[in-house]
Formats: C-alpha cells, sequence, structure tokens
C-alpha cells in the first residue's frame, strides 16, 4: 500500500516539468543572445549600423506586453485564491493583449517599410536585425499564446487545482519571461540606433 | 542507526505495475512508446544504422583518394550518375565528405551517443521510474528519425546531398547557383538539421531536469555514477549551445532563399556580380563554432563518462579521483565555450584575440589530463578483467591520448598557420573525438547490452571486433599527420594531382586498405549485435558484479523500472574492493549498518549518529580481539 502511494506521488510531481520549461527558457534566451551577439559582431566588423530612428509603436507594444504580464499575474493570484472566474477574466485579456501585442509588432513593421522604406532584404544587415530580432520574438509569442490557451481550456475544464495551477505556472513563466526578453530586445534596438 | 531502511513494500507495489501493461499495444510499445529504456534502443539502433552508413560513404571516398585514376565499373552500376564511367563525380565527392562528417559528428556520435545512453542510464542510474517528460522524450526520438530520413533523402534528389562541407560556410553554402551541392541538398541539410536541434534539446532538457528533480532518497550529487554526471553536463553544453546553431542557420536559411546580406558580401558568380553588400561570412563562423566546439565535448564526454564507469568496474576499483573527475567535467564544459576562436585563427583574426582563443585553448589540456591520469590511476594495480567493454575503453583512453597531444599543435595560433585544413587536422579529430568517441559508444553498447536487451553478446567475437578496429584505426589516422605535416589540404578530390603531393599515393593506397579492413571487421560487431539480441546467452541480474543502481532493477523490463519502491542509496559508486568486506563490490543499495567490518570514519563525514555508532562498534571489536 506505501508502495502504490508512493507511485502516486511520483507521477504528481510537477516539479521536473516545471523545470523543463526554465531550460527552455534558457534555451531560448540563448538564440536570442546569439542573434544580439551576431548583431555586435556585424556592425562592429562591418562599419554599417541602423542609423535610423525607430517608429514609435515599438514604446505602445512594449507598453501593451507589460499590461499583459501584469494582468497574467492577477490571474495566477486570482488561480491561487480559488477566484476562477476572474483567472479566466484576466487570462482572456492577457490572451488579447498578446494578440494586440502581435498587431502592433507587425504595425511596426508596415511602418518600417512602406513608410520609412526598412526592408528586411537590405544590403545593410544591421536593418534586417531588426525584422529577425521582432519577428523570432514574435515566434515565441505565438507559442507563449499557446501556453496561455492550454490554461484556459484547463481553467475550463474542472481539472484538478494542481494541474491549473501547474499550467498557470509553465505559462508564467514563459510570458513573463518573454515580456522581460522584449524590453531587452527593444533596449538593445535603441541603444544601437545610431 | 541513521542509515537503515527496510524494504517492506515491494510486493505489494507490483501490482499496482501490473496495470500498466494491459495499455500497450504494438504501436505504443514499440513505436510511439515513451518508456526510457525503449527509446533508448530506438537512438541506439538508428544510430547504429547511420554509423554503417556513413561509414560506406567513408570507403567510398577513400577508394577515390587511394585510386584517383582507375575507372571502377561497379561504382557507377551503384551509383549510377554520381559515379559517371566508374569514377566518383568530383561533386559528389564533396557531397560524401559532408555527408560523413554531419552524420558521424551529429546522428551517431551526438543523437546516437547521448540519446541512446542518457536515456537509458539517467533514469536506471539515477533512480527515477522514467524521464521528467516521457512525452517530450518520444517526441524528441521522433525528431531524430524525421532529420535521418531527410538527411538521408538528399541523395535520391537530382543534384545530390549538401556538398559545402560539414560546416556548410557561407558563401559557398548561401549561393544555391555556386556548385551542385548548395542547391536542394543544401535545404534539405538544413530542414534536417533544425529537427535535429529541436530533437537535441527536447532530449538535453529532459535528462538535466531529470538529473536534478528525480534522483531518488540518498542519492546526492556526490553519490551519482561518473556516467550521470557526464550526461547532465553534456546534456547543458547543449541546451546552451544548440540555440546558437539555430541563430546562424536561420540567417543562413534567409540569406539563401530570400536575398538578405548576413553573410554575403561583393559575389561574383560565374562572372556575374551579384547584388550582396555589406555581410560577412565571418560572423557565420563565430555562431557556427560557438555550437560547433561544445559540440565536440558533447560527443567526448558522454565517451568519457561511460569509460569511467566501464574502467572502475573491470578494476575492480573506486575510480582514481572521483571528485577531480567532476570538477575536471565541470571544467571542460565551462572552457568549452570560450575556446571557439581556434578554429577560426587563420580568417584574419586580430592575433592578441587569437592569443587569448590560444591561452583558453591549451588551458583544456589540464581538466583531460587529470582525466586521462585517473583513467590510468584506475587501472594501475586493479584486479582487470579484460572484458570487450574494458578494451573499448581502455581504446578510449589510449585514442584520447594519442589525439589530444596533436591539440596541443594545433590550438597553437602560430603553427595553425602551417597545418589548418591539412590532413593533420582530420587526423586528430578523427582521433581524440572521432574513434575516441565510438570507442566510449561501443564500450558502453558492450556493457549494457545486458541491460537493454536482456542477454550477452559473444566475448570472442568482440575481442576479434576490438583488436582489428583498434588497429586498423591507428594505421588509418596515424599516417595523416605526416601528410598534414607535409602540407596535403583536407577535402581534395585528387590531390595528387599536384606534383608536390603525388608521393602520398602510396600511403593513401595503404590507409584505404586499412579503412577497408576496419569497415569489415564491424561485421563482427554487427553479427554479434543482431545475434546476441535474439539468441545471446540469458544473463544475470548483475552480470558485471557492478554497484550501481541499474543492476537493482531486474532483467525483464518493466515500466517504472523497479517494482515497487525505488530503492535508496547509501553510498557512492565506487566501493570496489574495499578492505575488511568478503565480497569485491558493495552495491549502492547496501546500507552500512550492513558492511560494518569494512566502514571507514571517512564514510560518516555528515553522519554523526553513524560515526558514533561505527566508533562503538569499533570499540567493542577491538576488545573482543583482546580477549582472544
Amino acid at each position: 500500500m506505501m508502495a502504490q502511494i508512493q507511485h502516486e506521488k511520483d507521477r504528481l510531481d510537477l516539479t521536473p516539468k516545471k523545470f523543463v520549461m526554465w531550460l527552455f527558457v534558457f534555451a531560448s534566451f540563448m538564440i536570442f543572445a546569439a542573434f544580439t551577439s551576431g548583431f555586435i559582431v556585424y556592425v562592429g566588423g562591418k562599419g554599417h549600423g541602423i542609423n535610423v530612428i525607430l517608429p514609435d509603436v515599438f514604446k505602445y507594444s512594449t507598453a501593451v506586453i507589460i499590461i499583459s504580464s501584469v494582468t497574467l499575474f492577477l490571474a495566477s493570484r486570482a488561480a491561487k485564491r480559488l477566484e476562477f472566474g476572474k483567472q479566466r477574466l484576466f487570462l482572456w485579456l492577457t490572451f488579447a493583449l498578446g494578440i494586440l501585442f502581435c498587431a502592433i509588432q507587425f504595425d511596426g513593421w508596415y511602418i518600417l517599410t512602406n513608410k520609412m522604406g526598412i526592408y528586411f532584404v537590405n544590403p545593410n544587415a544591421a536593418r534586417s536585425f531588426i525584422y529577425i530580432l521582432t519577428g523570432v520574438h514574435i515566434l515565441h509569442i505565438f507559442a507563449g499564446l499557446m501556453f496561455l490557451l492550454g490554461a484556459l481550456i484547463t481553467s475550463y475544464r474542472n481539472k484538478p487545482q494542481a494541474i491549473n495551477l501547474y499550467r498557470m505556472e509553465i505559462s508564467s513563466i514563459f510570458w513573463h519571461f518573454l515580456d522581460i526578453i522584449w524590453i531587452y530586445l527593444y533596449v538593445f534596438l535603441l541603444l544601437n540606433q545610431h | 542507526m541513521s542509515t537503515l531502511a527496510i524494504h517492506d513494500h515491494g510486493v505489494a507495489g507490483h501490482d499496482h505495475d501490473h496495470e500498466h501493461h494491459h495499455h500497450d499495444t504494438f504501436i505504443t510499445k514499440y513505436v510511439f512508446s515513451q518508456d526510457h529504456k525503449m527509446i533508448a534502443k530506438q537512438f541506439l539502433i538508428t544510430g547504429i544504422t547511420m554509423a554503417v552508413i556513413a561509414m560506406l560513404l567513408s570507403i567510398l571516398f577513400r577508394i577515390q583518394l587511394a585510386y584517383p585514376d582507375k575507372s571502377f565499373p561497379l561504382l557507377e552500376t551503384l551509383l549510377g550518375r554520381f559515379a559517371p564511367n566508374g569514377r566518383l563525380d568530383p561533386q559528389f565527392y564533396l557531397s560524401l565528405v559532408t555527408i560523413h562528417g554531419t552524420i558521424m559528428v551529429f546522428f551517431v556520435l551526438t543523437a546516437g551517443l547521448s540519446g541512446t545512453f542518457s536515456n537509458l542510464l539517467i533514469p536506471l542510474q539515477v533512480g527515477a521510474r522514467d524521464m521528467a517528460s516521457p512525452f517530450i522524450n518520444m517526441l524528441s526520438y521522433w525528431f531524430f528519425f524525421a532529420a535521418s530520413v531527410i538527411m538521408l533523402s538528399s541523395f535520391f534528389i537530382q543534384k545530390g546531398p549538401a556538398g559545402g562541407g560539414w560546416t556548410i560556410y557561407p558563401p559557398l553554402s548561401a549561393l544555391p547557383k555556386a556548385m551542385n551541392g548548395s542547391e536542394l541538398g543544401m535545404t534539405l541539410w538544413l530542414i534536417s538539421m533544425v529537427c535535429f536541434i529541436a530533437s537535441s534539446l527536447m532530449g538535453g532538457i529532459n535528462y538535466v531536469s531529470t538529473v536534478l528533480n528525480m534522483r531518488t532518497k540518498g542519492m546526492d550529487l556526490w553519490k551519482m555514477p561518473l556516467t550521470v554526471w557526464a550526461f547532465f553536463l553534456t546534456a547543458i553544453l547543449g541546451v546552451l549551445s544548440f540555440p546558437v546553431l539555430v541563430a546562424g542557420v536561420v540567417l543562413l536559411i534567409f540569406d539563401r532563399s530570400f536575398g538578405t546580406s548576413f553573410y554575403l558580401s561583393d559575389i561574383v558568380l560565374n562572372g556575374k556580380i551579384m547584388p550582396y553588400e555589406g555581410g560577412s561570412p565571418i560572423l557565420f563562423q563565430h555562431l557556427f563554432w560557438f555550437l560547433g566546439h561544445p559540440e565536440v565535448y558533447i560527443v567526448i564526454m558522454p565517451a568519457m563518462g561511460i569509460s569511467s564507469e566501464v574502467i572502475a568496474v573491470n578494476s575492480r576499483k573506486p575510480i582514481f579521483g572521483y571528485h577531480a573527475m567532476v570538477y575536471s567535467l565541470i571544467g571542460i564544459t565551462t572552457l568549452s565555450f570560450i575556446v571557439w576562436g581556434h578554429h577560426m585563427f587563420v580568417t584574419g583574426m586580430n592575433p592578441f584575440l587569437g592569443g587569448v582563443f590560444m591561452i583558453t585553448t591549451l588551458i583544456i589540456a589540464v581538466p583531460s589530463a587529470v582525466k586521462t591520469f585517473n583513467w590510468l590511476a584506475t587501472l594501475w594495480r586493479g584486479n582487470i578483467r579484460f572484458t570487450p567493454a574494458m578494451l573499448f575503453a581502455i581504446g578510449l583512453v589510449s585514442f584520447f591520448i594519442s589525439g589530444g597531444i596533436t591539440g596541443i599543435f594545433l590550438g597553437n595560433a602560430a603553427l595553425d598557420i602551417n597545418l589548418h585544413d591539412t590532413y593533420f587536422v582530420v587526423a586528430h579529430f578523427h582521433l581524440v573525438m572521432g574513434s575516441a568517441a565510438i570507442f566510449g559508444m561501443l564500450a558502453g553498447v558492450y556493457h549494457w547490452f545486458p541491460k537493454m536487451f536482456g542477454r550477452l553478446m559473444d566475448e570472442k567475437l568482440g575481442f576479434l571486433h576490438f583488436w582489428l578496429t583498434f588497429i586498423c584505426a591507428y594505421l588509418v589516422f596515424f599516417p595523416m599527420h605526416f601528410m598534414g605535416l607535409d602540407g596535403v589540404p583536407r577535402r581534395y578530390y585528387a590531390m595528387t594531382e599536384f606534383p608536390a603531393f603525388n608521393h602520398w599515393l602510396s600511403v593513401n593506397t595503404f590507409i584505404t586498405w586499412a579503412a577497408i579492413t576496419a569497415g569489415l571487421a564491424q561485421i563482427a560487431f554487427l553479427y554479434n549485435f543482431i545475434h546476441s539480441i535474439f539468441w545471446g546467452k540469458k544473463t544475470t541480474q548483475n552480470p558485471w558484479n557492478a554497484n550501481t543502481l541499474e543492476w537493482t532493477a531486474p532483467v525483464e523490463h518493466i515500466h517504472g523500472n523497479w517494482p515497487g519502491e525505488i530503492p535508496t542509496v547509501y553510498r557512492w559508486p565506487y566501493d570496489y574492493s574495499k578492505p575488511g568486506h568478503d565480497a569485491d563490490f558493495i552495491m549502492q543499495t547496501t546500507p552500512l549498518s550492513e558492511t560494518m567490518s569494512s566502514n571507514l570514519p571517512h564514510d560518516f563525514e555528515d553522519n554523526p549518529a553513524g560515526l558514533q555508532q561505527y566508533n562503538e562498534w569499533a570499540k567493542t571489536q577491538r576488545s573482543s580481539e583482546e580477549v582472544k
């Protein structure tokens, strides 16, 4: 009997799975670190730079993603307090803000190309890097939205609270990471505008 | 005493395990299995298949090197348009070299080695029911399988496989029109590698999480076998370095297919000036080697871990310098991230920067030497049993020494100007990471075959396999040092066309025949491997009298590894030939209270209650001896 209980405990222990998410975060971080280091090597070696003021919309997207982190935090707090209605509301809000973030990023690309004439295919690869950094980040945002959807579905399905909290936690780890990475990328680009 | 524990739950848990077998269908058991032991076998068999293919490719291009002017009609029959008139097509030669390198480095020695033994041994040796995420583990194998299929499929397209060398440097790889090997074959190479990296990351993340979170009771980090330490650190290396290759490959894909200029500048192709401007091919080399160098340690470290374990078990001695072994692995892991520049000494690198990379590179000799001396010291005056696994483990040490010493030449920024891209480099890495790592892998196969398949491999065939492979590997790679010192460049289709290198033709012929013999020797292994899976001698639970946890699990594989409770660990894994004990090994699961006669005060470092009890026991022992 003891062994059976022990066995069940093996199965329900979600710590290793949460740790998997942390490791995934490290791996993603390395991709962005590689791109930004690549940028530095490129700019340092070739004497090219971005040499243009970035469109203001990226400020708005930064604000949006910061707010989405706050709403996600509120959703997690609601989940811990067993206020599931509130949890779902804030999760939907976070999800909507995530979509809005993508929309603003795409608008940023639109302004860059159509208004400023800065294209992805560019003899100055420093400018191509703007698209690479934002684009790879948006791919991660899509993955983050999937995690948020997963958390939402779990919360609607009356799963055990441990599973609910686990889904909340892994989506939070990833989403806050994406928030921080965006701030890092934006500051990096701002510092390298000239 | 505090380390006492009673295992009386063994029977109760069995029914529970039994339930899980009902759900197994053929598909879930053999194909989309989530059981780490089955996934390990899948990795091993795919890895061996890829190794055989890559070996055959190498024999094809060795034939060209030995007989550059001869025509072999058989080749045309076999390869068709890739060998018109019975002579290899020069572009196809480059493809062979490229795919041989790619498969060996990534598919055999990364996925085949780490994939097999990390999957098999991490849960079994740390005492876990399975990996942190069995589902991701399964995905990891199937991404690897997809990558293998895509890589091999490039042999069946019109222009043939990628041909830019396994390092796929741009601009060659970024310009599809540059040569046959840069067309669709290169695209497939890139797709295959993206799948492969996804597989490696999923595997690595799982290994790290399992080691850190799922160790059984009593298994602290300093009680882990060196195999687990090696797999753990290898996985960390992979998780941190493979994403950088993704970054490099993404930019390369954009240059190839979208017309960006990350890596391209001032290109004239077939007399036409291309529009690319301002790119830097050196940038790719930085990104590539930031992965590429850790990659060679991803290849060798699991082999080192396996050898440490096999050598200790078969010398019947504790591994010499267990802590030093771990710290040197950690040292290698850390240093491997700051040495990538030594692959780029001749790219016009600032000589000062070259000096920095030279120093960091040469420092790696220190932990490497620590490991080598520790293996030799473990062998020293041991009760050595020369099992095939042991021979291969010693073979690793031999290759690691003879290949490692030339690394000191190549790591020198000044000498590298002469030696760069010559056969000296080929000789160096084929010994130090090629032969050494494959010998470590084979040692692992022979040693843990009973754990994987419940049967033993044939020893005599194992000896034959070892001696032929060992001798032939040296005969193949040793002469290459002298060719390299003479300046013979690597990757050339027919270097004997140059009068200066003409006299190396006889050596080339010799190497080719040694390579063919080595290839034939592998038949002994393949026959032994396949035959033993079905008809080998049945094994006992602990055939090598080893200490580690995997040998406490039953021979029949069950879901969850152990019936009932997972065993608790009380001691480190290297209590071999401990003075005062009747057997020459003490399993990790044996509590110290059962081995009073062999305990030492040192065994109770963090255990004052145990120490007190030990002292009392020693006192009574002494007084009873006085009575006698």
